[in-house]
């Protein structure tokens, strides 16, 4: 794992651990409002079959998973949680953000205690409308999430690039998370 | 021997003491156990919060608003044709139950009354709407137990509901489909024939469900006496729906009030039982689903010809006066009371949903049970937390 954390990973090595990565996802299901029950079609019936997708819909907890669905309406009083337990996942963590709610807000584009998008506290991989979106679409998008693994550079994954740091005491540790980290050997 | 005989006695003097100080150290403390406000066992985002003494529960109390979308404050902003898109959310289970009482609020404001053919077909597929609600439940039951497949034939046999749901409105999950005066469009070719067999397979799941559930043992361990609603009980905290028929109130909304609708037209049972413990509520539900194919069936032979729309403007302005207007929804009684100052839109809607009130016999009924039959009795209960917070 050592030549994963400096970057340097041999790209065959690189090709079989994202293969590897993108077809055994834990989905954590964070299951708010209607779009919960389409996500428990999608994962939990048999017409629908997430698991034929190497996609594992039960892990116990947020901190054995790699995936998280948003599925619902985010309401002000549900972010802290949603924050909070996103922060517990290890990288490298994905989000999809399931349905119009948890897109932009959706039919609560105007109501007082909704947030307008699950966007706005955690960072967001692949979004999927509808209200609720069927089944079908949600398999689409994990597809397409996993297309995205399949093509990404790990090591630079693997250092948080492109997300921001979480728990940041000082400028070092915030520039190491930002910034590619070169070691010269 | 006396000596012998004396330090037995202190021995058993210091082992005793010792005793003591373990007993001491071990008094039972009060524990706070919160769970939620994500758990797979609450149907969304339910937090309780129990405080425990030992395994026991000592009080609990429900926090309910973590799905609040400020229903009541959004519909004063939309226009009539509006509201009944987002009342669709209300209870994502059975969307259109949710729309007709709200139609039939604003209809009878506007003195319209739909043809008798649009009130069939809105009986039909509210009584679908309760199966596709109720069918998940069922199926969601066993999982909160630890029994994983009825929820599978739940999914299975859910999806043929919705399937049906989709040919007649277009929406799987929200039809948005009922009009003020009528209904958006009449059924599709082919629904009749295809609703009838949908009906057996119902009833066949039904009979898969009460075989691999309702008759296992431990299912019938962990529910039968545990969370008993008495009858007064029940009626003090306003319970409705299934919860109140399972305390023994013989109490159905299809069947007590004369509202337009083609319920009157059908035969059928109102289930209820004696005993008022999770089981009871479990076993009223399913018995309901089965009561509710044959309600279908028998609107599908009574079906009558017409036109499925009223005369109606093609602007809707409600004209000024209040009206209140409820009806057996799958989870309860479920009721608008529709304040109309003759705008285009609603001056104010109160929603009277079935949820909120059934949560609220939580604390009564947590305490003093053990902490694993929380997760029976809150299944029993059945609530859905749009519904809820709304």
């Amino acid at each position: 794992m050592g030549l994963v954390d400096r970057g340097r990973l041999p790209k065959p090595l690189t090709t079989l651990f994202n293969m590897g990565r993108s077809y055994s996802l834990w989905v954590y299901q964070w299951g708010l409002a209607c779009c919960a029950i389409e996500m428990g079609a999608a994962f939990g019936s048999p017409r629908y079959d997430v698991m034929r997708l190497g996609v594992i819909p039960l892990p116990a907890s947020p901190r054995q998973a790699d995936l998280v669905v948003i599925s619902g309406t985010v309401t002000d009083k549900m972010a802290p949680a949603i924050k909070r337990l996103y922060e517990q996942m290890p990288e490298p963590k994905y989000v999809i953000s399931m349905g119009s709610c948890a897109n932009c807000g959706g039919p609560y584009w105007d109501s007082y205690s909704v947030t307008k998008g699950v966007d706005q506290i955690i960072p967001v991989d692949v979004y999927v409308p509808g209200c609720p979106p069927r089944p079908e679409a949600l398999l689409e998008g994990i597809v397409l999430l996993q297309q995205r693994i399949k093509n990404e550079d790990m090591g630079a994954r693997w250092r948080g690039e492109g997300t921001k740091p979480m728990n940041v005491v000082d400028g070092e540790s915030a520039e190491k998370g930002g910034v590619p980290v070169v070691v010269n050997n | 021997m006396t000596m012998l005989g004396d330090r037995q006695q202190l021995a058993y003097i210091a082992a005793q003491a010792a005793d003591a100080r373990v007993n001491v150290e071990l008094e039972t403390e009060g524990m706070t156990l919160n769970i939620g406000p994500q758990h797979p066992a609450t149907h969304g985002t339910l937090r309780i919060i129990a405080r425990l003494d030992g395994e026991q529960v000592v009080w609990a109390e429900p926090s309910a608003g973590y799905m609040h979308r400020g229903y009541e404050k959004l519909t004063e902003v939309r226009t009539f044709p509006q509201v009944t898109a987002l009342v669709n959310r209300i209870d994502w289970l059975g969307s259109f139950a949710n729309e007709v009482p709200f139609i039939l609020a604003a209809e009878k404001l506007m003195g319209v009354e739909a043809p008798s053919r649009a009130q069939h077909i809105r009986t039909i597929l509210f009584e679908l709407s309760r199966i596709a609600n109720v069918s998940l439940f069922l199926g969601d039951l066993g999982v909160q137990l630890g029994a994983i497949t009825p929820v599978f034939f739940a999914f299975r046999d859910r999806e043929y509901v919705l399937n049906l749901i989709e040919a007649a409105t277009g929406g799987r999950f929200h039809p948005n489909f009922d009009r003020i005066g009528g209904l958006k469009d009449d059924l599709p070719a082919g629904f009749i024939d295809e609703t009838r067999v949908v009906m057996k397979k119902l009833r066949t799941f039904c009979d898969q469900i009460e075989d691999l559930l309702f008759g296992n043992e431990i299912f019938q361990a962990r529910t039968r006496g545990i969370g008993v609603i008495p009858k007064d009980v029940a009626l003090s905290y306003g319970l409705s729906g299934a919860n109140l028929r399972a305390s023994g109130v013989d109490w159905d909304l299809r069947r007590d009030q004369d509202i337009p609708m083609a319920w009157n037209k059908t035969e059928f049972k109102v289930i209820t039982h004696p005993d008022g413990d999770s089981f009871a509520r479990c076993w009223v539900r399913l018995q309901e689903v089965r009561e509710s194919t044959k309600i279908v069936d028998q609107l599908l032979d009574t079906i009558p010809a017409g036109p499925v729309m009223a005369k109606v403007p093609k602007i809707i302005k409600v004209p000024e006066g209040e009206a209140w207007v409820s009806t057996e929804n799958p989870l309860g009684e479920m009721g608008y009371y529709v304040v109309s100052q003759g705008d285009q839109g609603p001056f104010r809607v109160k929603i009277r949903s079935a949820s909120f009130n059934n949560i609220s016999i939580v604390p009564w009924l947590l305490k003093g049970v053990y902490v694993p039959d929380i997760i029976t009795i809150l299944a029993s209960l059945y609530f859905i937390l749009g519904d809820i917070d709304r």
